[in-house]
Order: C-alpha cells, then structure tokens, then sequence
C-alpha cells in the first residue's frame, strides 16, 4: 500500500511541475526559449546521429570536386570551411561541446554562489566577512590573463576551460543570493520556523532557498548563459579545448583561415546559434520571476 | 508548582554610537533596557495575560520564553530547570513543550509552505511522527482550528484570509501537542469582527489540551476575557500583577488605574474623571534606576526615581502593585 504521506509528496511535486509548465507556457518568448533550448538538447544528445559528415573530413560535392569554402547549398546546408570541412556537422557535433560546457559551469557555478550566498547570508559576522572578502579577491581577477595562465599550466583541456569560467562566475549569484538571503531571514516566517524547531540546515535549505529560488533560477540561467558567451571568445581567442569542436572554436577557425571577409555563411551559423541559445536562456529566466513569487501569479 | 519561572529576567539591547563619535569623542554605549528584572510565574494549566502599550516589553519577553532571544540577565526555568543553556537535544525538547504563535499572521507563514506543510514543519523538523503520522495529525489539526483539510490543506498563505491564517499558525503550534503556548498578540492584526472567533478557538483549545499560556494584548477587555491572572507592564517593568479581573475591577497602580480609565465606554453620555497623566511614553534608553512610570505619575515624588520595587513571586495569586506610594494614593 502507498502510504498517503507519500501520496500528499508526489500530489505536490506533480502540482510543481505542472504549475513550471504554465509558467513557461504563458509567455511567448518563454515558450519560444524553452522549445530553442529543448532543440538544442536534443541535438546535442543525438549530434553523432545528426552529423552527415565528419567534423574534420574532406567533403566532395556529388560531382566528385572538393568542395572547399563552399556557400550554403541544398548539400551542404551552412557551408564548407576552406579546408573542405562540412560546417553543419561541425555546429551540430560543436552544440554538445557548447551546450557540455554551458550546462557543467553553469550548474557548478550556482551551485557553489548559491551556497555560499546562503551561508554568508545566514550566519553572517566573521563567516560572511571571511566569505564576501574571498568574493571581492574574485571580482579583481581579470578573466582572460586567468584562463591563459591555467591554461600554459595544464594545457588546452575541457576541464580546464570549466574550472576557469566555474571559478570566474560563481561571484555574481554569491552576493546577490547573499544579499537575498540577509533580507529573508528576517522576516517573520523564519523566526517561525526556528521557534517550531526547525535546524539551521532547515532553515536555510527548506525554509530560504525556495524564497531565493526566483533569483537563483535567473542566476543559474545567466550563468548558464555567461559560460556559453565565456566559453566561446576562450575558444576564439584559441584557448579552447584543441580536442573537439565548439561554437567559438569554429570562429577561431574562421579567423585563423585569413577567410573573414569572403566566408559570411563561416561566423553566420554559430554566431546566431550562440544568440539564440543565450537570449533563449534570458527569456526562460524572466518567466521564472513570476514563479518565485506566487502572489504575483494570475489565478 | 509553576511550569515556567522567569527570575529577573532583563534584555538590554547595546546601541553603538557612530564611529566618529566612539573613537573620537569617546562617548560610551547607551542601552535601551526592554525588559528589566521581572519576576513571573506560570501555574499548570493557567493562562496569564499581559498587558501594555506597545514598546513596553510584551513581545520582548514572549521571543525570550519561546527561545529566539537570549536574556542579558535573569534566569527562566521550565519545570524548575534552567532553559538558557540548552543545546541539541535538550533545546529540540524544549522547542516541542513550549510554542509561540505570532503577532502577524501575514508575515509569519512561509509563502512558499502549502498550509500542510507549514502546519507539519514542526513535526517534520523535530522527527516527531513518521510521515503518516504527522499527516494525520495535520489533518486533524486542521479540522480542529475551522479549516477542514480537504479544502485547506493544499492551499498556499496567500489564497487565505487573515483570520484563516492565524488559525494555520495556532494549528501549526498546537500540533506539537505543547504545554505551554506563548500567544503574542495574536488577535491584534485581525480585523474586529474575527477577533470573537478566533479568541474562542484559543479558549476552547486551552480547555480541552489543558496547556498553560503566556498572552500577550494591549487590549484589557480581550484580556479580561481569556486571562485567569494578568501583568500589567510599563517600559520593561511590571507595574501589577493579579488575578485578571481584580486587576481591572480595582487596580492600584496609578498606571494601571490610568490604562484601565482610558479605555472607551461605549456610551457618549458617561462623564469619565480623566486620569491625569502627563507627556507620552518615553524611550527606555538609559533609564533611571527607579520607576520608570514616575515621571508621568501624579504621585510621584524624588523617592520615586530612585528605587525600584519589585514584585514577588512567592504567591502567584496575590495582587500587588510595584509602587512605593499605594498608601498615599488609596487615601487620597
């Protein structure tokens, strides 16, 4: 028999997502971002199955002639590099690079603000000094010399390039979930909690978090965003993983070819696809306002 | 004996000069005293009211009792045992025996809680009961405040009325089964036509649980009507104590007598004799040591300012007074 605590849990976490949907589904350009982003999972889930084409394999059109720096056309729908490479297997196997990268730091890095937001905010005195302090050094270190040092150290490694946008974003959710949190954990309902017994742990997980969740899913959804973007002029500027394929390492190609000027179809598909994918993101994330705060929901 | 024992017990909150003022011209901290050595106890079963105007040091003593703030001094006993140290477990027991229920019934639920789960959170957090247990509980509970569960239970604070909320706040203290229950103006964000209802609940939940009660209002008729004994605070200090309707009946503190005659008789014809206070409530920052009601008293004299009496404890069902002139006064 299902016990009917059980029962009550899932009713509730059923309602949740039902009540995600509407949320996402009320508005446009959320609905819009949210199908982009589905998209672009997807591809990236199945990019092996997608790709017609190697990313590094020399194409030949049907007429048996090499097929370099080759406009779109009905064959090869973005394009050729001028080395002969298939530009549409190449976005769609450099979307799992991208979309790997965005979601790994992304995650990682709210995780970690949110965290240390909470805490900071909760304990307060020498804890958030100690916290908020070791947030300022962050804010001083500037991006690129940072990755270009981890990078000479350890070489061009996907971990690294994670580590480097991880360590670089979490500063921002950290202080405005911080800042959150300092104002919540006055308010009446968690002198309420305390007083019916609840831990410090429950306070600050059960209690604040889903107050801060609006934020902290804009946040995660900048973050997300930011990586991408991050990751992208990393990879232009040839600090990306040499192993595979992402959206700023095609523009690195691009730029490296000497073709910028002749090739517009080059930096046109993963220029627009790194646009659409981060404004899809923002506009996920503005929907989510509404959610954090029910009061603001039209019944 | 008396379930709870509050043994001059004071809060005083430090006020720290700006920087420029402490480093350069030196000037010392200055203390607002909230709460200064008051002496209470609370029988088995009995509710005991408290009144005051606000800033008096009601609520101040009402988040000491249920633990969310540490005295600067005195001490408060549970059952004869000191509660001001208590940690982990010990605390978590505490937690369970004596519950508060807040002034504001808008601010004190989480607005992300479902009433269900505000209503088990502390249960929930306590590990009291498994999971079936508590929902039972809530259940019941909620059927017992007015809010049948079927209806109430997957709702959200913010689709309730207000009356509606402080009954998911009494539930969710009465929950917990406690033996003590700390009302802190819990009627006083209402609007009046509710009020009756939800001061019933409070009366009928105490007669059939048998929990001893702290509540606190500034309203003597809401007081008169549920308290069995009644203090009667001005500016951190208690001024009366008494059983409740003594108190009101036939006060002897000039304070007390001036509080109970400004309260409105509902008929426009009734000359009233008005008590002759003088200037308004003042701020209890850096007090004199004597009465702090002195200063607006009409009987007061220097003696006044000087020495404060405090009440006894001894027989909790004695009216006293804490003023040196009840003599001079009762003559005249």
């Amino acid at each position: 028999m299902v016990s009917s605590h059980l029962k009550r849990r899932l009713k509730y976490l059923r309602l949740a997502l039902v009540e995600h949907y509407r949320i996402i589904n009320a508005n446009p350009l959320s609905r819009f971002g949210f199908w982009v982003i589905v998209v672009f999972t997807l591809v990236a889930l199945f990019a092996p199955l997608i790709a017609p084409y190697d990313p590094w394999e020399m194409v030949y059109d049907s007429e048996g002639n090499f097929a370099a720096l080759q406009p779109p056309s009905w064959e090869f729908p973005m394009g050729t590099t001028h080395l002969g490479y298939d530009l549409f297997s190449q976005l769609v196997l450099a979307t799992r690079t991208t979309l790997l990268i965005g979601a790994t730091s992304g995650l990682i890095s709210i995780i970690i603000g949110a965290n240390i937001g909470l805490i900071a905010g909760y304990y307060g005195g020498k804890l958030d000094e100690v916290l908020m302090r070791l947030t300022d050094i962050l804010y001083g270190m500037p991006f690129l010399p940072f990755i270009i040092v981890l990078i000479a150290l350890f070489g061009r490694k996907l971990e690294f390039v994670i580590l480097a946008i991880v360590l670089i974003i979490w500063r921002t959710s950290a202080r405005v979930i911080r800042a959150q949190t300092i104002s919540i954990k006055q308010r009446q309902f968690i002198a309420m909690a305390k007083a019916r017994g609840a831990s410090d742990f429950r306070i600050i997980y059960k209690h604040i978090l889903p107050n801060v969740l609006p934020l902290l899913l804009l946040y995660a959804a900048f973050n997300i965003a930011w990586s991408i973007i991050t990751e992208a002029s990393a990879s232009f500027l040839g600090f990306g993983d040499g192993e595979t394929i992402s959206w700023g390492g095609m523009l690195y190609e691009l730029w490296l070819s000497g073709k910028t000027r002749v090739a517009w179809w080059w930096f046109a598909s993963p220029s627009v696809c790194i646009i659409l994918l981060v404004t899809s993101l923002v506009f996920v994330s503005r929907a989510y306002e509404e959610v954090a705060n029910p009061r603001l929901r039209k019944r | 004996m008396a379930i709870l024992e509050l043994e001059r017990l004071s809060r005083h909150f430090e006020v720290r000069p700006g920087f420029v003022d402490r480093v350069v011209r030196r000037k010392p901290s200055s203390y607002i005293k909230a709460v200064e050595a008051l002496n209470l106890t609370v029988g088995h079963n009995e509710i005991l009211g408290i009144a005051g105007e606000s800033g008096c040091g009601k609520s101040t003593t009402c988040t000491m009792v249920a633990g969310l703030l540490a005295p600067t001094g005195g001490d408060i006993r549970y059952k004869g045992d000191s509660v001001l140290d208590l940690k982990g477990a010990g605390l978590m027991e505490y937690r369970r025996r004596v519950q508060m229920i807040f002034q504001d019934p808008y601010e004190s639920l989480n607005p992300r809680f479902r009433i269900s789960e505000i209503v088990a959170e502390g249960p929930t957090a306590l590990s009291l009961w498994d999971g079936d247990e508590i929902d039972e509980r809530v259940n019941a509970m909620l059927n017992a405040v007015g809010l049948p569960h079927h209806k109430y239970a997957d709702r959200y604070p913010h689709e309730l009325s207000g009356g509606e909320r402080q009954r998911v706040g009494i539930a969710s203290a009465l929950v917990m089964e406690p033996e003590m229950v700390i009302a802190d103006e819990p009627l006083s964000m209402l609007d009046v036509s509710i009020r009756a209802g939800i001061l019933d609940l409070f009366k009928d939940m105490q007669s059939q649980r048998h929990f001893s009660a702290i509540y606190v209002s500034h309203d003597l008729s809401i007081l008169g009507n549920v308290a069995d004994r009644l203090m009667v605070m001005y500016l951190g200090q208690a001024m009366e104590i008494g059983p409740a309707l003594e108190v009101i009946r036939n006060p002897k503190h000039p304070y007390t007598r001036a509080l109970i005659g400004a309260v409105p008789v509902p008929d426009p014809r009734t000359r009233r004799a008005i008590p002759n206070i003088r200037g308004d409530i003042s701020k209890p920052i850096d007090p004199p040591p004597g009465c702090r009601f002195a200063p607006r008293c009409p009987h007061a004299d220097a003696s006044c300012g000087e020495r404060f009496m405090e009440l006894d404890t001894a027989d909790p069902h004695l009216h006293q007074a804490a003023c040196h002139k009840l003599d001079v006064i009762n003559d005249g």
